[in-house]
């Protein structure tokens, strides 16, 4: 379970074999296909064609603004709560289209789970019901059943020894990381095939992102994951497949290491290197 | 160095600045005790203003008293504190629903614009001054409630149903039932307008976090919004209730001041604010304190429900669960 | 780790997603239907102000004084003033008070006083209007052996008083801490800074919170019936017996003849304009300080 990370250098210039076997036998989990997201008259993100291997990290990086969090938003219809916003294109899940007619947006979320820049529990629950919650609202009553999922899920989610002994203490008493993770293990519990972050460590101490990096590479062995963050280090730590967003485009996308080393654009060059962002 | 001007506030002497503050300190604080004195004096004038009515009919001889007789110069205060429990709980009951309903309604489904239509509205009613409720309870609602009224009391006439009669009373219009809705239609606005405060308060990442579990929007709101708003919903219920509690000329207009009991559900009652403005009038001596002793425990009621109405914000506010 | 076993093994058979919709659907029919029985009786208020009072107001209704129904019933001219007279006096006096309870709360946030004076004045504003009355009955009415326009003044001040306090503190505290430091690093004493620099950020906030007091205040008639007494005449005298708009309309409705009630009618739309005024005044000034 706590397996060292298999690479731990800050730019991935010496790159993992694991990286590299992955990179055979890719299929997408999930696809864009020419996704547009308008704000009223305003361009949100603009034709974005990009693939979400299965069992990868995908990062997706680029300047305050430029779209990220608005593109990964996209990928779970969260769009959908803000009344101004408009979607064109498709984005898909195991090649169904999530905004075809008659596709349910909540049985979407179920599928495409997301954590949250700021940790969000439920201040009124206890640690096991923040985790139980998802498969509560499935109908999940029996107590075995929740057990297991709770703990199964806080396994993963690296927080099971932290708690196991407190399960019924406020989710709110955590410290930040580990309400992040709590988070974690809270999406997790609705087993997704998708996980979304949204900027997950921009609220924690250096210790705590630490931990939730280390996740990570375990997670995709289970779950399919895409990380918005400012960070470029850690988007060099933690992923597989990078895309960089500017002003609402795509501006470029491959796996983490050759963009990184071997950037095709001039504008992620200069991002990567530092000299604009 | 020499040629830069000096700080302002340079030339005032030390002692000047120190007195200046303390002087603005002591104004402040003069009239933040005077604030405080206001509610202490409240209490006081009306206990003593009371005294003479406790020492005649001791304390629980007076609250317990069923009997209001001026001639007899006889007071109990049993009928009131009745009427005024029973007129305000059951118009919180009515409200409570409503008001909770209006205010998801208006804060999570509206559209933007009826959203806050609905909200300003809801503030301006709160603001509407009781009198004007009174009014329109008086003058529009109690004559279509008198012939609702009539007609099912003929027809328990008819059906000789003698119980029914019993609890219904007489169909004058103006009594418990016509109170009852002027108040809950008075409370609602304003129990709903502090419901919808705190929940337009809760994060839109409490609803996120939710939405990304797969939660319908019912269950967003129902798992997490109103456990995070519960605080401030029920303060505003309690806040509601004691408004019914106080609530003084809509109540006087409509509910026929009658203190025999037993009450009825159609026909006239009181309440302790209905009777001190309704008896007021002749009141002297012995009558005048018994008035002011009702007063007093009106004060000691409400006091009491906004305490705990405080306490429960305090309690049960996210923020201070921890 | 324990291989995680399929979600479909753990949820009820064939999915509740079409329950738990069927539910949501409900839900939001119940909250729609409340929502109008809370609307619709509202609706029935205002309506019926408004078109009874519209039916009744004209300029004589505006401009007269109280006459016997007999001659034509006059106007509510005595009860404008009166109503506008005591408030003036009433937010004077509960502005001050109020004013710098607020500016003590916020600006002093660690003296000790605080918290009581935070309790005692939510506490004062939930207090029923007509124990504010009762009270000044017994300690200015009862001794001077009068009711004045002066007394009801005080009634409605203790209204007003929590009222602005809070919204006081609630503004002066959306001022960043920034401002008092950039003072005080002046060399500004607190006193100073506290008055030239928070106070004329806030005006619009303090603006607020008198048109909400005076809102609340405009509004109570039980207060002034044992303080003001009501009156017959025009007075711009305060000493004197004075009539509320309020009082107005609470005497008028209990009266047999029809022209009274109409009358009552018309003193409740402009009540309810007045109040309407000062809200959305108060509704203004938030949104310019904002």
């Amino acid at each position: 379970m706590n397996e060292q990370k298999p690479y731990s250098v800050s730019l991935p210039t010496g790159q993992s074999e694991t990286k590299l076997t992955l990179a055979e036998g890719l299929r997408p989990r999930m696809e864009t296909r020419g996704l547009s997201v308008y704000y009223g008259k305003k361009m949100g993100v603009r034709n974005v064609s990009m693939p979400i291997y299965a069992n990868t990290v995908t990062a997706l990086i680029g300047p305050s603004g430029c779209g990220k969090t608005t593109f990964l938003r996209a990928l779970n219809r969260m769009h959908d709560l803000t009344p101004i916003a408009r979607i064109e294109g498709e984005a898909l899940l195991d090649g169904q289209n999530i905004y075809a007619p008659g596709v349910d947006a909540v049985e979407i979320r179920r599928k495409i789970g997301m954590v949250f820049q700021k940790p969000n529990p439920f201040p009124t629950l206890t640690i096991y019901d923040n985790v139980a919650a998802g498969l509560k609202l499935m109908g999940v009553r029996r107590r075995d059943v929740l057990d297991e999922a709770v703990e199964r899920s806080l396994t993963q989610a690296v927080l099971w020894d932290e708690v196991k002994d407190r399960l019924r203490a406020p989710g709110m008493s955590l410290s930040g990381g580990q309400q992040q993770r709590l988070c974690i293990a809270r999406a997790l519990t609705v087993q997704p095939e998708v996980l979304l972050m949204d900027e997950p460590t921009s609220a924690l101490d250096p210790i705590s992102t630490q931990s939730i990096e280390d996740l990570l590479t375990e997670l995709k062995k289970h779950v399919t994951i895409a990380i918005v963050t400012h960070n470029m280090q850690q988007a060099g730590r933690v992923s597989d497949f990078t895309g960089y967003f500017l002003l609402g485009d795509l501006i470029e996308f491959g796996p983490t290491n050759q963009l990184f080393t071997n950037p095709k654009d001039a504008h992620t060059e200069a991002y990567i290197t530092g000299r604009f962002g | 160095m020499a040629s830069q001007p000096p700080p302002i506030g340079a030339r005032q002497s030390p002692l000047y600045r120190a007195f200046g503050d303390r002087i603005f300190l002591a104004a402040l604080l003069l009239f933040g005790l005077i604030v405080i004195g206001i509610v202490i004096l409240m209490g006081w004038q009306l206990a003593a203003g009371g005294s003479q009515a406790f020492a005649q009919f001791g304390l629980l001889g007076f609250l317990g008293g069923v009997t209001w007789d001026p001639v007899a110069d006889i007071y109990g205060a049993w009928p009131f504190i009745i009427g005024t429990l029973i007129t305000s709980l059951a118009a919180i009951v009515l409200a409570f629903f409503p008001a909770i309903a209006v205010a998801i309604y208006a804060v999570e489904y509206a559209p933007r614009w009826l959203g806050s239509i609905l909200q300003y509205a809801l503030e301006l009613l709160a603001a509407l001054p009781s009198v004007i409720y009174g009014l329109w309870g008086l003058l529009v609602l109690a004559p279509i409630l008198r012939s609702q009224q009539q007609s099912i009391v003929t027809w328990a006439l008819e059906n000789q149903q003698d119980w029914l009669l019993a609890i219904l009373g007489p169909p004058i219009g103006f009594g418990m039932t016509t109170a009852v809705i002027v108040l809950a239609v008075m409370v609602i606005p304003y129990a709903a307008s502090l419901a919808k405060d705190s929940i337009a308060l809760v994060p839109g990442a409490q609803r996120e976090a939710a939405y990304a579990l797969g939660a319908t929007k019912w269950e967003v709101i129902k798992n997490a919004v109103l456990p995070y708003a519960k605080g401030g919903i029920l303060a505003g219920i309690i806040l509601g209730f004691t408004r019914a509690l106080g609530e003084t000329m809509a109540v006087v207009m409509v509910i026929g001041n009658n203190n025999n009991l037993p009450f009825t559900l159609f026909g006239s009652a009181t309440t302790i604010p209905a009777s001190i403005i309704n008896e007021f009038g002749e009141a002297m001596d012995l009558k005048l304190s018994a008035l002011l002793a009702l007063g007093f425990v009106l004060f000691i009621m409400s006091g009491l429900m906004n305490l705990l109405a405080a306490w429960i914000v305090k309690r049960m506010s996210v923020e201070g669960r921890l | 780790m324990t291989p995680p076993s399929s979600i479909a093994s753990v949820i009820p058979k064939g999915g509740n997603l079409r329950i738990r919709r069927v539910w949501n659907s409900v839900m939001l029919v119940l909250l729609v239907l409340g929502s109008i029985v809370v609307v619709s009786p509202l609706i029935a208020v205002l309506g019926a102000v408004l078109v009874n009072g519209l039916a009744t107001i004209n300029w004589a209704f505006l401009t007269q004084e109280f006459r016997p129904v007999t001659e034509g019933g006059g106007g509510v001219w005595h009860a404008i003033v009166g109503t506008l007279l005591m408030n003036l006096l009433a937010l004077l006096i509960g502005g001050l008070l109020g004013f710098a309870g607020g500016v003590l709360l916020s600006e002093y946030p660690d003296h000790p006083i605080n918290p009581y004076l935070r309790t005692i004045s939510d506490l004062l504003n939930g207090l029923p209007a007509l124990l504010k009355g009762l009270v000044i009955y017994a300690i200015i009415v009862l001794p001077t052996g009068m009711f004045s326009g002066y007394a009801g003044a005080l009634a409605l001040a203790i209204i007003l008083t929590p009222i602005v306090l809070r919204a006081t503190e609630g503004v002066l505290q959306l001022v960043p801490w920034s401002v008092r430091e950039a003072g005080l690093a002046l060399g500004l004493p607190r006193w100073r800074v506290i008055i030239s620099l928070v106070i004329p950020a806030a005006t619009a906030g303090v603006v607020t919170g008198l048109m909400l007091g005076f809102a609340r205040a405009a509004g109570e008639a039980a207060p002034l019936y044992f303080t003001a007494g009501g009156s017959q005449f025009l007075n711009f005298n305060l000493g004197q017996q004075t009539e509320s708009l309020a009082l107005t309309i609470f005497k008028y409705a209990n009266e047999p003849s029809v022209l009274r009630q109409e009358q009552a009618w018309g003193a409740a739309l402009i009540l309810t304009i007045m109040v309407l005024i000062a809200s959305l005044l108060a509704r203004w000034a938030t949104r310019k300080y904002n």
